[in-house]
């Protein structure tokens, strides 16, 4: 698969980050950035590009996100009838079941992006890998609190060892040590050096978890029910899907946002890091 | 072979790597298929029945019409089945707000005597959500109460 080489950009480009700095020469440094990243084989993408897309995105997705999360959690909380056995214990519902499913959707966008960053070498991709990392910790560790609290007027229990929430905590474990390694090699990395390869092979890996998860209360007893929304048929019921599925679309929104707002700055920090050893070098 | 591009050649080497990597994983789950499971179902327990000192988990839904509450007031006896086996419950406590005829229950104790002597009750949630004004109802009813309501 070739990857279309991109258009150049009709001016000086002063603003593009010079990322994977490494793999170029120090000549050309304030030319035209398509120069500067001849792409020969790798197809580069442009971060500029990318940049002038995210600056406007980013709050447009946060902004939208959050207004139509803590709708729908308005929704949830003040509109919606109590479960016939659960009462008012359903309203959790709204804020689990999106936690969730991002904590998932966030390993899913690190193990897509390391896929892409170990094959085309995307510049982009190692980055959007990393960025999703924290808010996907973030949603894993809201899901499995919230599913918490749910469990103990539901179940009986705050925490049972069930295939479910045995995997879905891994799930957390493996964005800490995606996180920890991703750190370690921003760090220590020495250009060319295969520390953010092995980065992206853990997030590839680790994607291995992500079917367990989903299958988990298929193929094993559980305590945690069987799902209840597959291939577009519901069980549940349409007073409380409405509002699920807007707070789903919600929280995605201020993912997004908060996974193009934490590109914005790790790619900041590249250029930033690549100035000063510029200047080390003059 | 020999002009194979490297970008194609690490595409291939991902792809090698991600089969033999989801093969090992469903293997691994499949060799777990019967340890990782949370709970015995009856009919599990029925033909190959645990020690009597062993503590292991029993769950199934507790049969229509099958609690009976003891005379002391918080002992409480039901069938939980799978539709294959049957099997007696004695449980001494306070049972969780969702465990109800027909609903999916989770016992840990042990066998003694053929029933089951449980030490603690989990309720097991189903994967329906329903409101409470329309839990009795059927489909074509409920329909017609939200109509009328619009």
């Amino acid at each position: 698969m070739q990857m279309r080489r991109r258009s150049p950009p009709l001016g000086p480009c002063p603003a593009a980050p010079q990322v994977a700095e490494h793999r170029q020469p120090a000549a050309g440094v304030a030319g035209l950035y398509w120069i500067d990243n001849p792409a020969p084989m790798h197809g580069f993408a442009n971060p500029a590009r990318f940049l002038r897309l995210a600056r406007w995105l980013t709050p447009l997705l946060l902004g939208s996100g959050l207004l139509l999360a803590s709708g729908a959690l308005l929704w949830g909380l003040l509109v919606v009838p109590p479960d016939r056995l659960m009462g008012d214990t359903v309203r959790i519902l709204f804020i689990h079941v999106p936690c969730v499913w991002l904590g998932m959707a966030g390993w899913s966008t690190i193990a897509i992006s390391s896929l892409v960053e170990l094959v085309w070498r995307h510049p982009l991709a190692a980055i959007s890998g990393r960025a999703a990392a924290v808010p996907g910790a973030a949603f894993t560790a809201m899901g499995l609190a919230t599913g918490s609290i749910w469990g103990r007027p539901t179940w009986g229990t705050w925490w049972v060892w069930d295939g479910r929430l045995t995997s879905f905590l891994i799930l957390l474990f493996l964005y800490f040590g995606y996180i920890a390694l991703a750190n370690a090699a921003q760090r220590d990395a020495a250009a060319g050096s295969g520390a953010n390869r092995v980065t992206a092979i853990f997030g590839i890996v680790g994607a291995i978890n992500i079917p367990i998860i989903n299958r988990s209360v298929v193929w094993w007893n559980s305590l945690h029910q069987p799902p209840s929304i597959t291939m577009g048929k519901s069980s549940i019921d349409g007073t409380f899907l409405w509002p699920l599925l807007f707070a789903a679309v919600g929280f995605s929104l201020i993912f997004g946002g908060v996974v193009l707002a934490r590109m914005r700055m790790l790619l900041a920090d590249i250029q930033a890091e690549a100035r000063l050893r510029r200047k080390a070098m003059a | 072979m020999s002009t194979i591009k490297p970008k194609h050649q690490r595409l291939v080497l991902v792809v090698i790597a991600l089969v033999a990597l989801v093969g090992a994983g469903l293997l691994a789950a499949f060799a777990l298929k019967s340890q990782a499971s949370y709970f015995y179902l009856p009919s599990d327990i029925v033909a190959k029945p645990p020690e009597a000192d062993r503590a292991v988990r029993l769950g199934g839904m507790v049969e229509k019409g099958s609690i009976a509450h003891s005379p002391d007031g918080i002992t409480v006896q039901f069938i939980v089945a799978d539709g294959k086996a049957r099997v007696p419950v004695r449980f001494t406590g306070i049972t969780p707000e969702l465990f109800v005829e027909g609903s999916g229950v989770v016992a840990e104790g042990h066998l003694q005597a053929g029933t089951f002597m449980a030490d603690n009750l989990l309720a097991k949630h189903d994967e329906k959500y329903v409101p409470r004004e329309m839990r009795d109802m059927t489909k074509a009813q409920a329909k017609a109460v939200i109509a009328e309501t619009k």
